[in-house]
């Protein structure tokens, strides 16, 4: 930028004054606020159609993109509420050990083991860290860096629910077209279910938890009880993207509870804009392939990524998504200071 | 016997574990940045160490020196670079110093850092016969370095001007700052005083194994375990967390199967938190108390 | 006189660090009275009032509320058997419009069953009906602008916003008018009074005196932690200790 000059952000016509609200005047005015999402809507609806062109490798990682846009929107929500999981692996394993425990050992077939995997592992997750709710700052990271390596370590020395070889043979899903389109219109209802949530007065309390807990408290609410109820809605699609991912590769074992499934989702979450579900999707769909393609440097890609994240983390914390939004949405022109038009 | 065995080995146990966490809990006492990437270090100086004797066959001494410093500058590296940049956000230091931590560990892996080759030698060896119990110098050398700490970490922020200085830092950052204590400089200190403790406690207790990735890890988990249970700002704690840890994993390696070593740290945080969740000793008041 | 006990505390005690912020302090708030609580900085004030409502736990001693001992409550507990709290520094919710801040304490279990209603219902009519009271122009932007662009005296008139929303039988207001200026304060006086009117009770901390003495009919001294002086406004301040203690030279030109 020149000396003495400025830059300047002037917010188009059609946005107005507030966040939600907007001037529309025109049909060009209507796609031009709805065109960026309904070609993401429409891309992620239509990509399980187009199998034979993309192959099934790529349908694979879509799939894989959907389960951790899943874990992602999990960690965003509960960002959302103030609470930074460094172990999204936590939930992910917990759904996948209730789903293989229940087809495996109850018998139940994969339209029942999800479902009552996906509740019963939020249940679980919830409960135990529960009393850690009771703290503020850094206590919510530890617990969940710490519960999916000790996990990790119990299961491999106990041998309990199959040790390290795991639980294998679990009934098969229809296909993987099936695979990635139940993912997709997840993801999707999630992201929809989470953001139309957070513009209720019961989203507006737990947002309020995140800005300042002690008023929450001098307004007569548990702060626990509702950061509980929190981490429950929270862990609802990181347990089910278990669950699914589960009985899509038949196999449950001790790789549920990996690094990856923690600093990927963190990753995607913080490099799409922490706190905004659509950026974490959006996080997640440009980290899973690029990871796929460098899947030569193998665990080099785990430094990566956590390059990635610190670069944005320290670098552009506001994320990709909302520096689109606001390129997308105003414009930007350097004007010379007014001292020197004097 | 079996009593004296199990008393006198969960004392090398919890000196291990306090060696361990020292270096963790000395950065989050006196900046109050809990540093993620203390696993990392822990490694890095294991895997210099190794290179620096081994490798180029310098001096015992001499490589020990050259590890503690590059550690040091290493953890006030990390304050200055990175840390920085995003301090007061507590969110954002945490993913910070993990995604470093993490950084560290994973390029080691990717390195080929995986053999069984990598061992670092022991200062003094031999061993010792006391009573019925046979214990090796390394493991006593090890009580003895984890007690030498303590009493340094002691003197450091109760005797001299920049321990107390980082205290009131610890304290309160804002009357630190209006007393003349530039909080930068405090803090970067305490990062190179943390990675220099995680150097010191690599070169006494890896010799007794061999070197790992996963010990990166496992590191920064016993003091993140170790500082929970004692409570997260109190040095009396965390000695008394590592002595609890210490001698409950002993007994029930002992008594029931070494493999229930893992379980019991689970067991004793999630005891404690649903008990007492400021910890042991801690003095971080919990959040009703917080005005 | 048959008076009712609405708040009983008796030797209430808090150490920090071996300071003792509050020292066996007894005082007994009759329903339809309202009581002022003065003392120099760091007298204990805050720490009183913490303790009551269950922000602190204290060492010893015992919070009687209707005959119920609610010593060491969880202070939303407190806050929903009617005991509200505003915060000496302002803690508003800086990252939403103003009167969504009231929404929270809307929701509390207090309040909620009182009002249906979601996003656009009846929340957030009585949310701006609040901010009316306490002096936010309705017709204006001001109660839809974000809190964090809101100046010191609308944050301060927030907070007795949301103590009012909560509906209390006892309102305890923290140095409600520090920050304020003299026109806020000679605006938020009438509303005190008529929430008197209205049959709450009140504890008010203030360093205010001129005002606080025209709202409250009791007034307890606090010095060091210890409670020095109780009685009416014009008996506390010609006691001695008061005067050397606190009041000054102050004292002699409002008598």
């Amino acid at each position: 930028m020149k000396a003495g000059h400025r830059k300047e952000r002037i917010d188009r016509g059609i946005k107005v004054r507030a966040d939600e609200i907007f001037a529309i005047s025109s049909y060009r005015e209507i796609l031009y606020l709805m065109g960026p999402r309904l070609l993401a809507i429409m891309g992620l609806l239509l990509f399980p159609l187009f199998r034979d062109v993309t192959g099934a490798y790529w349908q694979t990682v879509g799939f894989i993109a959907c389960i951790i846009a899943l874990l992602a929107l999990s960690w965003n929500f509960l960002f959302s509420v103030g609470l930074v999981s460094l172990g999204q692996a936590f939930f992910f394993g917990v759904g996948a050990y209730f789903t293989g425990y229940f087809n495996h050992f109850l018998g139940l077939g994969p339209l029942f083991s999800i479902p009552l995997a996906t509740v019963c592992g939020a249940v679980l997750c919830t409960i135990v860290i529960f009393p850690v709710l009771r703290l503020r700052g850094i206590y919510f990271a530890l617990i969940t860096f710490a519960l999916p390596l000790f996990l990790m370590r119990i299961i491999e020395a106990t041998g309990y629910l199959g040790g390290t070889e795991g639980i294998s043979g679990l009934q098969r899903l229809p296909g993987l077209t099936f695979s990635v389109y139940v993912s997709v219109v997840v993801v999707l209802a999630v992201t929809f279910i989470y953001l139309r949530f957070f513009d209720t007065d019961y989203g507006l309390v737990l947002r309020a938890i995140h800005d300042n807990d002690m008023s929450v408290l001098a307004g007569g609410l548990s702060v626990q009880w509702y950061k509980a109820q929190a981490v429950f809605i929270a862990a609802l699609p990181a347990t089910f993207a278990g669950a699914l991912m589960t009985h899509h590769y038949r196999i449950v074992g001790m790789p549920a509870f990996a690094m990856e499934y923690s600093i990927l989702p963190l990753t995607a979450a913080v490099v799409g804009g922490t706190g905004t579900f659509a950026g974490g999707v959006l996080g997640a769909f440009i980290l899973v392939p690029f990871s796929e393609m460098l899947r030569a440097f193998g665990t080099l890609r785990i430094v990566m990524y956590s390059a990635l994240l610190l670069l944005f983390v320290v670098g552009l914390p506001e994320g990709i998504y909302r520096f689109a939004q606001r390129k997308y949405f105003q414009f930007e022109r350097i004007v010379p200071l007014e001292e020197e038009k004097q | 016997m079996l009593l004296e065995s199990m008393l006198v080995f969960g004392l090398v146990n919890s000196a291990i574990l306090m060696l361990m966490s020292f270096g963790f809990s000395l950065t989050f006492g006196l900046s109050g940045v809990a540093n993620f990437a203390h696993g990392g270090i822990y490694l890095l100086a294991g895997y210099l160490a190794f290179f620096l004797l081994r490798t180029l066959g310098l001096p015992y001494l001499l490589a020990v020196i050259i590890t503690v410093i590059v550690t040091a500058l290493l953890g006030a590296a990390i304050y200055r670079l990175v840390v920085i940049r995003v301090r007061g956000i507590a969110l954002n230091e945490v993913i910070a110093t993990f995604a470093i931590g993490i950084s560290i560990l994973e390029l080691f892996r990717w390195l080929g850092f995986i053999t069984y080759e990598f061992s670092l030698p022991c200062i003094v060896d031999g061993r010792l016969t006391l009573f019925q119990t046979t214990l090796d110098y390394q493991r006593i050398l090890i009580i003895v370095v984890a007690f030498l700490m303590a009493v340094f970490l002691w003197a450091l922020t109760h005797k001299t001007r920049i321990g107390l200085a980082l205290l009131g830092m610890a304290q309160n950052e804002y009357t630190a700052l209006s007393v003349g204590i530039d909080s930068d400089w405090a803090a970067t200190y305490s990062f190179a005083l943390g990675g220099a403790f995680a150097a010191i406690a690599a070169l006494m207790i890896l010799p007794l194994g061999i070197i790992n990735i996963n010990i990166g890890y496992e590191v920064l988990l016993i003091a993140l375990a170790v500082t929970v249970l004692g409570g997260l700002e109190s040095t009396k704690g965390l000695i008394l967390g590592c002595i609890i840890l210490g001698y409950a994993q002993v007994i029930t390696s002992t008594l029931i199967a070494p493999h229930w070593k893992e379980a019991v740290y689970l067991a004793a945080i999630l005891i404690v938190l649903a008990v007492k969740p400021s910890g042991l000793l801690g003095k971080f008041k919990e959040l009703e108390e917080r005005v | 006189m048959n008076k009712k006990e609405l708040l009983k505390v008796t030797g209430l005690c808090k150490n920090f660090g071996g300071v003792k912020a509050v020292d066996n302090v007894s005082f007994t708030l009759y329903e339809g009275e309202s009581i002022g609580v003065i003392g120099p900085n760091g007298s204990g004030k805050s720490t009183l009032i913490n303790l009551i409502t269950g922000f602190l736990k204290p060492d010893s001693g015992t919070v009687l509320y209707k005959g119920k001992n609610i010593t060491g409550i969880a202070p939303y507990k407190a806050v929903n058997i009617g005991i509200a709290r505003s915060f000496q520094m302002v803690r508003p919710f800086y990252n939403m419009e103003a009167y969504k801040n009231l929404i929270v304490p809307l929701y509390s279990p207090r309040v909620k069953k009182q009002l249906k209603g979601g996003s656009y219902g009846d929340r957030d009519e009585v949310a701006i009906q609040l901010l009316e009271d306490v002096g936010f122009e309705r017709e204006s932007q001001i109660p839809y602008k974000m809190t964090g662009s809101l100046p010191h005296g609308y944050l301060k008139r927030l907070e007795l916003a949301r103590v009012l929303s909560l509906e209390p039988d006892l309102v305890v207001l923290d140095e409600l008018f520090s920050g304020m200026s003299m026109s806020e304060v000679a605006s938020t006086v009438p509303i005190l009074e008529r929430i008197l009117k209205e049959g709450r009770n009140m504890i008010m901390i203030e360093h205010r005196i001129r005002e606080l003495f025209r709202i409250v009919n009791k007034i307890i001294c606090l010095n060091f932690g210890k409670k020095i002086a109780e009685g009416t406004p014009v008996e506390v301040m010609q006691m001695k200790e008061v005067k050397e203690a606190y009041l000054g030279s102050e004292a002699d030109s409002i008598a």
